[in-house]
């Protein structure tokens, strides 16, 4: 089991160089149409072949890599941690706290977010930097994503409170903070680290249905999500417009083998 | 030559139409809801479709040869210039419930289209002639209807107008088309099924149409549709995008077919409204006819045609196809695709390329947004090569995807937007339908709407050439004033048109008669001599 995990540690570790610097693998800018070669298959200066407009899939893989590898765990992370505040003050401190935070969690999951989405992005300007546009859209996501993980943390939390492990620890006047810190948040972190695995393939298709919206990554910057759109509309997509999917398998399958044991949920 | 050549066409579908099987289901696809089938209310294409299978009309637009041809009225005379249409009516004809049809049912369709309760919009066309209408009936089967004003091309308007029963208690459900609405299923399927009266018999008395019935399923997703196609559950797709034109000529050559240019041109334009909330120096750009004309020649057309479209498009010079045989002005080119004469004209208007970067007079970097509406793919394509192109001069373009209701709401209440790409639909191929387009006044004036003056002398031009040819008494006269606007709009460029995508359609190879045509409904125009092959003649379930 050691020898797989050190296996699928190597290969994120690859990806996520790839990722980071991808001109090392290749010197095509992710933007370059060679329009004498739309939909070429694969070959040696295209190994992933091209898409519609001749652009090098290799080169928008591995730059759409780093823009989805990067910004959706970030996006995860951040509703993570903000799940873990909701959900944990709600299901602990209890009393109008519990009230408080359920009440917005249940306004929350209950938002119609499309057309609020619609109506953020009527407010933004349309000349927004890419980057800028990127960080909103992760951004919109990952403080979009934590109601429903609040709701399980706010319950283990509440059962914590009552266990005896913690009823103890209070007994012998072990200030609250520590209590949270040394005997809460480790049980409910396996509830944490799920939310965040899980996350991450969510949010990379998130990003790219809010594209839709016009608020997801702006073309021609390529992210997972974007590229994987292609696939939705072809009946007979290239080799080589699997490689998103493929890719964002991979990642997510790794993840999975290389994260400590004990963060499984059981 | 030509009759001889027209003898044996005739000659040959008579053949072929004798050949034909009665009986059997068609099968294909809406691509949205029906809204209605009333047919005086019709506003959407699923409920146009409909209303084109069921719905008689006096005269009807032959899709392939563009000519009137007499439908319910065996004959008409426009008289006046214009100002009013007599027409003669065929005798014998029943609504699909057995009322007779009389002058009186056309009378009572042209009051229910003027009634300003109703509020139809296949009577917008016509309010250009006033908003009251006086209709006589000097015998049974002649109807004279006369407007305020004259309108030229008024007897084209009557392909649109689906004729009411005034006694029937089905009231609209009562037609005098090929089909009759049978039942539909909300969200899943309309099922149409063979007029038992209906009046058109084919050249050996054969009572048509020779189907007994369509099933039209309700089906957004194309990708779907072509998947169901390829498995034989549908027999005709229309309006095919060219990703699965190309996919379906792989796996069934024979059942797809390019008809052409169409009729719906892609074009950008610059928002030049004086009260758009963009900056002013961006504004002044849009305003410049040298900076317009010099973004319509940094862009390569023949790439959007082979790139976006697969080849499927042809490069477009105005604002009519060639589609469009009688008012195309043959006259006009494309836009020659030239960097250098886009910089020249740059220079000219005081822009400078300075370190890879374009900018005005003020300094200035030229840069502004684009949107488009988002999941049109060959849309977003053009957008993506545009981008590229203006790069080249120096220009940053930022295309914004947005879904289609958010761009109108732009283009119609916010004006916040710069520039916009999107395609005209032209259900129309007389110039009055473009009236709501052309005249400074109108609201669909993209580039700069509703002005209470025309705002520009070309614009005031353009106003004196669309109103002199509505109220010229020939069709040449006509074509004289709409070739001027033509190329008006060509020097101008307040629309800088890009491509003419050709009409792509799939027809099974089960389906006899077929003709299609580059007007909608393209595939299924002449519905009611289509037929199917013995060998896959559905019967009813």
């Amino acid at each position: 089991m050691t020898a797989v995990r050190w296996a699928a540690g190597a290969v994120l570790a690859l990806i996520v160089l790839a990722a980071v610097w991808p001109a090392a693998i290749t010197g095509v800018p992710y933007d370059r149409q060679f329009r004498d070669y739309p939909n070429a298959p694969m070959s040696r200066q295209f190994p992933l072949g091209t898409d519609e407009l001749g652009r090098d899939r290799l080169s928008r893989l591995l730059y759409g890599a780093r823009v989805s590898l990067l910004a959706a765990p970030a996006a995860a992370l951040l509703s993570s941690i903000l799940a873990a505040l909701a959900g944990g003050l709600a299901g602990y401190a209890g009393g109008w706290y519990d009230c408080l935070a359920g009440g917005a969690i249940d306004l929350m999951l209950s938002l119609p977010w499309l057309f609020l989405l619609i109506i953020v992005r009527a407010l933004l300007p349309l000349n927004v930097p890419a980057l800028l546009s990127l960080l909103l859209t992760f951004g919109l996501i990952g403080l979009l994503g934590w109601p429903s993980a609040a709701r399980v943390v706010r319950a283990a939390c509440r059962s914590l409170r009552d266990s005896d492990p913690v009823l103890l620890a209070a007994a012998c006047g072990i200030p609250e903070a520590r209590i949270l810190w040394k005997h809460v948040l480790p049980n409910v972190q396996p509830i944490l680290a799920a939310k965040f695995w899980i996350s991450i393939p969510v949010y990379i298709l998130a990003e790219a249905n809010l594209g839709l919206l016009g608020l997801g990554v702006a073309d021609p910057l390529p992210s997972l999500g974007n590229l994987l759109r292609q696939l939705e509309s072809s009946l007979n997509p290239d080799p080589g417009a699997w490689a998103p999917l493929v890719l964002i398998v991979v990642v997510v399958g790794c993840l999975q083998i290389v994260r400590p044991a004990e963060a499984v949920v059981r | 030559m030509t009759r001889v050549a027209a003898w044996c066409a005739s000659i040959c579908l008579a053949a072929s139409v004798a050949a034909a099987p009665s009986g059997g289901e068609l099968r294909f696809c809406l691509y949205s809801e029906p809204k209605t089938f009333h047919p005086l209310l019709v506003a959407d294409a699923s409920s146009e479709a409909v209303r084109y299978l069921t719905a008689g009309v006096l005269i009807r637009v032959n899709r392939l040869t563009q000519e009137l041809e007499p439908e319910l009225a065996e004959s008409w005379q426009v008289l006046a210039g214009g100002k009013a249409i007599s027409f003669k009516l065929r005798r014998g004809v029943a609504f699909s419930d057995g009322t007779p049809f009389t002058a009186e049912d056309v009378a009572y369709t042209m009051r229910t289209l003027f009634d300003p309760g109703v509020v139809s919009p296949t009577a917008d066309p016509f309010r250009a002639s006033g908003s009251t209408v006086k209709i006589d009936i000097p015998s049974a089967d002649r109807v004279i209807v006369t407007f305020a004003t004259a309108l030229s091309g008024v007897e084209r308007l009557f392909d649109q107008v689906g004729i009411l029963s005034s006694r029937s208690p089905k009231k609209e459900m009562a037609v005098l088309g090929p089909f009759l609405v049978a039942e539909y299923k909300p969200g899943s399927e309309v099922h149409l099924q063979r007029n038992p009266y209906y009046w058109k018999r084919d050249a050996h008395g054969r009572r048509l149409p020779y189907l007994d019935s369509l099933r039209l399923s309700i089906q957004q997703n194309r990708e779907l549709e072509a998947i169901r196609f390829l498995r034989g559950e549908l027999d005709l797709m229309t309006s095919v995008s060219p990703e699965t034109f190309d996919q379906l000529k792989k796996k069934a050559p024979t059942a797809v077919r390019d008809l052409g240019p169409s009729l719906e041109p892609e074009m950008l334009w610059f928002n030049q409204a004086p009260g758009a909330p963009i900056p002013e120096f961006r504004k002044a750009w849009f305003r410049s006819k040298e900076f317009r004309r010099a973004l319509s020649a940094a862009i390569n057309r023949e790439d959007l045609c082979r790139l976006a479209y697969r080849g499927h498009a042809s490069p477009a010079a105005g604002p009519v196809s060639p589609a469009n045989r009688f008012w195309f002005n043959a006259s006009l080119r494309p836009h020659r695709y030239d960097t250098q004469e886009a910089l020249d004209r740059l220079n000219r208007a005081g822009f400078r390329l300075q370190n890879g970067v374009l900018r005005d007079a003020q300094g200035n970097a030229v840069e502004f947004s684009l949107i488009t509406n988002a999941g049109n793919q060959p849309r977003e394509r053009i957008a993506q090569l545009i981008e590229q192109d203006l790069k080249a001069i120096g220009i940053r373009l930022n295309v914004v995807r947005l879904d289609y209701s958010a761009i109108m709401e732009r283009l119609n209440r916010s004006l916040q937007y710069e520039a916009c790409l999107l395609g005209l639909t032209n259900v129309d191929l007389d110039p009055n339908g473009q009236m709501n387009v052309w005249l400074s006044s109108a609201a669909s004036h993209q580039w700069n709407p509703d002005q209470s003056s025309p705002g520009t002398p070309w614009e005031a031009e353009i106003d004196r050439l669309m109103r002199a040819q509505n109220s010229a008494a020939s069709p040449g006269q006509r074509k004289v004033y709409f070739d001027r606007v033509q190329e008006i709009v060509w020097d101008q460029a307040p629309f800088l048109y890009l491509v003419n995508k050709n009409a792509l359609v799939a027809i099974s190879s089960a389906v006899a008669n077929s003709r299609p045509a580059v007007l909608r409904p393209q595939a299924f125009w002449n519905i009611d001599t289509l037929a199917l092959a013995p060998e896959t003649a559905r019967s009813t379930p």
